[in-house]
């Protein structure tokens, strides 16, 4: 009994602060999508299912595919991107390493729509990235870069390529050097090694890392919005425009709905490979 | 509506990039209050479905310093020294809360309950939503005097004819925004930005607010701004999806940057934000399209929970003092409703920014945006539509 209390008396505040702040709003979210709209917002207490016929109007489906789309390809860019430069990281010299780790975290320490702005000025017709090009002589005329879906992809990247890094820096660093000796005694050279124990090793990371940077990317609506010029519709615009434009709460509710549902499932996936992938190990 | 001012004073050119950007102030504040939406409504979002409210008795000879004043209005749309002043003068203490939209503020005052706030900055078919739920207290003429400094055309507004639940504080039209030295002529018409010349493809941005974003190709289509016509409608959006590949953007917040560094020739404006593009670059101009237009108005409501009704009238009459009301003229460039407050600018601001000087009557030949009610949703779909071909 003793323990039970003890375990009640640790898990108390974060039970509490988790029922307070996830589990309830997601009642409310889950009892908003069954009613009806109120004429200024606000909810008619009838009960409809027409919310959840109306997320698979082709209109509704198609911006979910579009935000899919996106986020993926921001996601296979980031691990791209992300997992040389954690493996890079992780081969730093201490010193350097911590000079490293914080470098990639300090742009968390300005304002995202600040840092946002920044792209805009980056990728405008008269912006750096134009301007080089141009005074290089590589193109004639700028190219318009911005609003278009890649200025979106490379928003999303720049916004959430730390949140890859991070994990998979954690598990190289973690990894146990003598088992690539091993490696390497067993005549393996290092490319090999790198395939059959590197990579399967930090396997949980890199899933961890792109869930990471999936789920934010696809809920982001501030992106498509300044970078993609208003035309290109994600699920987090459509949201928001719900909530804050057409006055709809519930649908709104129905669409986050969606979205935390495909999230959910995604989670469950990373747990269950990841303790596949552990499970493996261990045997 | 998201035609609160892009800063402190636009005419200083020091502006710092928060000031000049809104969208800073307007995305973030729209990430808080999805957020807090749900969280007001989680404590009772019940519709109050009442009818318009009957006056209060107000007491004209009140102790205006036991009153205690909230006031929520957009960042920047009214002087940083007001509640001190107000103070001095009335007695009134004043705290002001900042919305970065109507939907933001509207969110708060219609969650049920008493939102603490006495005075609310809205925009008219947002004032009309209040009055319709019985949310705002009747205006009681008789304690703001000041109300006789309005233009008669103040009180036809179409969302409130007689000023019976708000009293109107900025005023204007939307209209094209243009370089004419790289257009190369004066456009007149909303079909210049629909169906731009070949040259101007992609130099083209349109308000992306759904109001705003329907108004040319209803204008052009010789519709009403506040249509609610299925037909119509279709007509608009396959107007506005055969417009969509010739744009630039929509963009809501630096549409007149984009015409200062070139990047744009004509964009979809409101009056006062050309006028920050005039501020930058002279060859600015801007006009009403011979179609028509829509007349947009910021007003000032009382709320039915106010316990300090009598300081709430007052500091209306306050703000309607030409002094205190030309500053909105002068510091954000938009156009008020008060004669008295128009007439003693400095002509010179006029002879700059000529859109300041579009008198009442040409407003009032403009369509007054009214509440929508159930048809919001439609034209939400409309924009998500075209947002996503």
């Amino acid at each position: 009994m003793r323990r039970l209390g003890e375990r009640f008396t640790l898990l108390g505040p974060g039970l509490a602060y988790l029922t307070a702040l996830m589990v309830v709003p997601l009642v409310l979210v889950l009892s908003y999508s069954i009613f009806q709209r109120g004429r200024f917002g606000g909810l008619v207490h009838e009960p409809t299912g027409e919310n959840f016929a109306r997320l698979f109007d082709p209109l509704y489906l198609d911006v979910l595919v579009t935000s899919v789309k996106l986020a993926g390809v921001t996601t296979v860019l980031a691990l791209l991107l992300g997992y040389p430069t954690a493996y890079a990281i992780t081969k730093l010299p201490p010193k350097w390493k911590t000079v490293a780790l914080i470098a990639l975290v300090l742009p968390f320490w300005t304002n995202f729509l600040i840092r946002t702005y920044a792209w805009i000025v980056l990728l405008s017709p008269a912006g750096l990235v134009n301007d080089a090009l141009t005074g290089w002589g590589l193109i004639d005329e700028p190219l318009q870069l911005l609003y278009r879906r890649p200025a979106i992809v490379a928003g999303l990247l720049y916004a959430y390529l730390p949140l890859m890094v991070l994990p998979l820096c954690a598990a190289l660093e973690r990894m146990d050097d003598e088992l690539l000796e091993a490696a390497a005694n067993l005549g393996a050279r290092p490319a090999r090694a790198f395939l059959s124990v590197t990579l399967p090793l930090s396997l949980p990371a890199v899933i961890t890392g792109c869930v990471f940077v999936f789920v934010p990317s696809i809920g982001n609506f501030v992106v498509p919005e300044l970078l993609g010029g208003g035309q290109t519709a994600m699920v987090g615009n459509l949201v928001r425009d719900q909530f804050l434009k057409a006055r709809d709460w519930p649908f709104g509710a129905t669409l986050a709905l969606a979205v935390v549902a495909m999230l959910v499932v995604l989670l469950m996936l990373q747990a269950w490979s990841a303790r596949r992938l552990q499970g493996g190990r261990d045997a | 509506m998201e035609h609160s001012p892009p800063g402190r004073n636009s005419q200083l050119a020091e502006e710092n990039l928060v000031s000049r950007r809104p969208a800073i102030r307007r995305t973030l504040a729209g990430a808080v209050v999805t957020a807090l939406a749900l969280a007001v409504a989680a404590c009772g979002g019940d519709d109050a479905a009442t009818s318009a409210a009957q006056p209060d008795a107000l007491n004209p000879s009140a102790d205006l310093k036991t009153q205690k004043l909230t006031v929520s209005n957009w960042d920047a749309y009214m002087p940083e020294d007001l509640p001190a002043k107000f103070e001095q003068k009335v007695g009134s203490k004043v705290t002001v809360t900042k919305h970065a939209t109507n939907e933001e503020v509207m969110a708060k005052l219609t969650a049920g309950g008493d939102s603490g706030i006495d005075v609310a900055f809205v925009s008219g078919p947002f004032a009309q939503a209040l009055a319709e739920q019985g949310l705002t207290e009747p205006i009681h003429p008789e304690l703001i005097p000041n109300l006789s400094n309005l233009y008669p055309e103040a009180a036809q507004l179409a969302y409130d004819p007689g000023n019976k639940f708000s009293v109107p504080y900025t005023w204007g039209t939307t209209g094209l925004c243009y370089r004419s030295d790289l257009t190369g002529y004066d456009p007149d018409s909303w079909n210049d930005l629909l169906t731009p010349k070949p040259e101007l493809a992609k130099k083209i941005t349109m308000l992306q607010t759904d109001r705003w974003l329907m108004l040319p190709a209803q204008k052009a289509l010789g519709y009403s701004a506040n249509t609610k016509n299925a037909d119509e409608m279709a007509k608009v959006k396959e107007k506005l999806l055969a417009a969509k590949p010739g744009l630039l953007a929509f963009d809501d917040t630096t549409f007149y940057e984009r015409l200062v560094s070139g990047e744009a020739a004509l964009v979809e404006a409101w009056d006062g934000w050309c006028n920050y593009g005039i501020t930058d670059n002279a060859k600015i101009k801007f006009t009403v399209p011979k179609e028509g237009s829509d007349l947009f108005v910021d007003t000032m409501v009382i709320l039915k929970t106010s316990k300090n009704k009598e300081a709430a009238h007052a500091f209306i009459n306050y703000i309607l003092d030409p002094e205190i009301h030309s500053w909105a003229v002068e510091n954000i460039l938009y156009k008020v409703p008060n004669k008295a407050a128009m007439e003693k600018l400095d002509p010179a601001l006029a002879t700059k920014y000529p859109n300041l000087g579009i008198t009442p009557a040409e407003l009032m030949k403009q369509e007054t945006l009214v509440d929508l009610g159930e048809a919001a949703t439609d034209y939400s779909r409309i924009v998500t539509e075209v947002a996503a071909s």
